[in-house]
């Protein structure tokens, strides 16, 4: 028998992984000796579609396999058994090894087939349940306490600790939430998770039912992830038809009922009680707390919510022991984190690292540097929560406390990393146009502050920038910081504050040379094209909006009053024949 | 609005009883006419007697819910962060100057509507873009303008991608 295995989650199918499947279908439809299956991302985004082929006791991993090479692949390979080099990126009889990578909440995507509870189990999946049910509830919480897991989410609260105060709150109705809301942009590896290994985290929120005492549920998962909602769907019916959800759970006194609520687009619903109003059927707008949740939650109950990570770590401590995470990390970071790679790097995707490995490690070594050998300039950390670390702190250690020292956060774990053709004025305005827009309205610094900080940055970048701007910035910034209501506007300024505190050069050079020195801002660049012009014709292609014009073999023009300035002609010119100033 | 009611009547049956229900009885009714009509949403607030000011009030905080019709696809285009940084604002002078219309507005043919989104999810592959349920990476203005051209050889044929 050999299996061919397709990774058909978004990220996949996004880079055409269903084409590669019907191929693999089309091919072996007359052979009984072929399965294909479906798996979810194995963390190497920037190759996809990725496809492994497990024949003769070993398994073949091969990468941007599209249409031609899966015909390839299953001829050469498949029927003649001689492997692919060029497409071929590991090969082995046991676990993939990831250079530095320690896979915890990783341990299954992109190696089992989400579907299929069988393939779960067959890894040891919902062993920590039973081993929990086989424990009293203040036992469970003390293994969760002992690993040292934080939450995953952003905060970094000790998840042990806010177990225990579920727990102790007294009260006959109780629940769990998980929180899939993933709302910081450029993050994704909550969806990676619920799509590749969605079991996890259900067992995740059975274990924190039983040991808090709440037997019902929710998964709060955002609209735009549907194959995530879908997955999970079908995961609570397995789940349910093996007795593993549902009344008194494998036999015992446990049961447990679980929900999904899709979101419905408010980056603000990611926040606890904002999220749980949004539950219960309202605008979803934060409170003041406390009361905090574990005392009055959904529909004023006690309520413990977590995040996705945080949870499908949970299921692996339960299973494995405390000492099997908390060998891993820092004296006060504890495990194993994922980040997700984004931006100008080579290989984006997903990486778990244990944490207190540096910053240069996982970006150069593991994300193997910056793309077209560009220069680093900064990764952006914790999204609109987050900040911007500069190059001379690259090594820094991934941990809550180094990194919130230097002004960004370990926030649910986005790196976005950015080179010397971006300009950090405009990440910052980029972010307070997204607080802004998503700012709920209830509280005045955060509404009305960021909308004034947003128009101090906007005329900076449009070239309007005043001396003295600089200085109200950081006064708004602190005051926002300190007068808002929920973590939204609390952490809003901090993308700026950041980009201030290491890029100020740029802020002035918008603001007294009327420059952008990346060449971003649109207001203040032109682009012109001059003699060396051959008239390949190239420009005018690339032009989204049709502002070049000129014959073949002629200098082409471009027409200034309809010129977007997006770059697009001096990125394709080979020669040197537009001028960018 | 006969057959709109007897759909409205199926989807409020389904959630009766149920508690906090408001927001999928919302999605459900978009999912089936496109957006919410103002008669929709009276007739939602009748049953569930609720102020119809306070359906819209929770409506209107949401970025998912539409009050106008929307094209046979909507096109998403993401600008989430990687997306932003990857050159989104290319495709979108691309779609808006191919397709005529702006951001939240509607093709003339009824085709496509072009809405911004937050982050797709698929931020390694940046700039993405999203066209109904299905997902594509890595585009250039190249890449994403054959696509658009083949959703209107389909509509030509009679089909629907
Ligand atoms: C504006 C805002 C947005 C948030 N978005 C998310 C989110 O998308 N996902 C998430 O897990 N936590 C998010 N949080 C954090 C949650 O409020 C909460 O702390 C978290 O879900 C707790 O889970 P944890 O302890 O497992 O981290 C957000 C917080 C704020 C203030
Ligand atoms: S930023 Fe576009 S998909 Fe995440």
């Amino acid at each position: 028998m050999i299996e061919i295995k397709i990774g058909t989650a978004t990220c996949g199918n996004a880079a055409g992984a269903q084409k590669t499947l019907e191929k693999f279908q089309i091919l072996s439809k007359e052979n009984n000796n072929i399965l294909i299956s479906e798996t979810g991302c194995i963390g190497m985004c920037y190759q996809e579609p990725i496809v492994e082929i497990f024949a003769s006791g070993k398994k073949f991993l091969y990468a941007n396999v599209d249409e031609k090479v899966a015909e390839k692949i299953f001829t050469d390979h498949v029927v003649h058994n001689n492997p692919v080099p060029e497409n071929l990126i590991a090969e082995t009889e046991n676990e993939y090894q990831f250079n530095k990578q320690k896979r915890i909440v990783l341990r299954n995507t992109g190696i089992i087939n989400p579907e299929k509870l069988e393939e779960y189990i067959a890894r040891g999946g919902y062993e920590g349940l039973k081993k929990s049910l086989a424990m009293t509830p203040a036992d469970v919480v003390k293994v969760v306490t002992d690993s040292g897991l934080r939450g995953r989410g952003g905060a970094g609260f000790s998840t042990g600790m806010k177990w225990k105060f579920a727990s102790d709150s007294k009260n006959d109705k109780k629940y769990v939430i998980c929180n899939a809301d993933e709302g910081d942009p450029g993050a994704f590896m909550d969806r990676s998770v619920l799509e590749g290994d969605p079991h996890a985290v259900i067992e995740g929120i059975l274990i924190c039912g039983y040991a808090i005492g709440a037997n019902e549920g929710y998964v709060y998962c955002r609209a735009e992830y549907p194959l995530a909602i879908k997955r999970l769907l079908e995961a609570i019916k397995q789940a349910e038809e093996k007795n593993l959800l549902g009344k008194n759970i494998l036999g015992t006194n446990f049961s447990f009922e679980l929900h999904i609520k899709e979101g419905a687009g408010a980056f603000v619903c990611g926040e606890e009680t904002a999220l749980m109003a949004s539950i219960e059927g309202k605008r979803g707008m934060p409170r003041l707390r406390p009361p905090f949740p574990a005392v009055s939650g959904l529909w004023a109950k006690p309520t413990n919510i977590n995040n996705v990570e945080t949870l499908a770590c949970v299921s692996y401590i339960l299973a494995n022991g405390a000492e099997s995470f908390n060998k891993y990390g820092t004296e006060k970071s504890k495990g194993t984190k994922v980040f997700a790679l984004a931006g100008k790097i080579k290989n984006g995707g997903l990486v778990e690292v244990p944490m207190g490995i540096s910053l240069k490690e996982v970006i150069f070594e593991i994300g193997g540097g910056i793309k077209d050998n560009k220069k680093f300039k900064a990764v952006q950390m914790g999204g609109p929560s987050g900040g911007c670390i500069p190059e001379s702190l690259i090594n820094t250690p991934v941990d809550y406390e180094s990194l919130m020292a230097t002004g960004a956060i370990v926030g649910s774990g986005g790196m976005v990393v950015v080179d010397e053709d971006t300009c950090m004025v405009d990440v910052a305005r980029y972010f307070l146009n997204f607080t802004q827009t998503e700012s709920c309205g209830k509280c005045t610094f955060c509404r009305i502050g960021t909308k004034r900080m947003l128009e101090i940055l906007t005329r900076i970048c449009d070239g309007k920038g005043e001396d003295s701007d600089v200085e109200k910035l950081l006064d708004l910034a602190n005051k926002v910081k300190n007068a808002s209501l929920c973590g939204l506007g609390q952490t809003a300024p901090n993308p700026i504050l950041t980009t201030l505190k290491y890029f100020k050069d740029e802020y002035i050079a918008h603001i007294r040379d009327k420059k952008c020195p990346a060449g971003v801002c649109t207001a203040l660049i032109r682009f012109d094209i001059n003699d060396k012009c051959i008239g390949c014709g190239a420009c005018k292609r690339a032009c989204p909006v049709a502002a070049i014009t000129g014959t073949v073999k002629q200098k082409h023009i471009l027409v200034q009053d309809l010129c977007i300035k997006c770059g697009s002609c001096y990125n394709v010119c080979k020669f040197s024949a537009v001028d960018k100033g | 609005m006969e057959t709109n009611k007897a759909k409205l009547d199926q989807i409020l049956k389904e959630y009766s009883g149920i508690k906090g229900a408001l927001i999928p009885i919302l999605q459900k009714t978009q999912e089936s006419f496109g957006y919410l009509s103002q008669e929709s949403m009276g007739y939602i607030a009748n049953s569930l007697k609720m102020s119809a000011a306070d359906i819209y009030g929770v409506a209107t905080f949401y970025t998912q819910f539409r009050f106008t019709p929307v094209g046979k696809y909507v096109i998403k285009v993401c600008h989430g962060t990687a997306c932003h940084v990857g050159g989104i604002k290319i495709l979108d002078a691309m779609l808006e100057s191919k397709l005529d219309i702006k951001p939240g507005e509607t093709t003339k043919d009824g085709l496509f509507s072009i809405q911004q989104v937050a982050c797709l999810g698929c931020c390694s592959l940046a700039p993405v873009v999203m066209i109904s349920d299905k997902t594509y990476g890595k585009l250039t203005n190249d890449k994403l303008g054959k696509i658009i051209d083949q959703y209107y050889t389909a509509e030509k044929e009679g089909k629907t991608l």
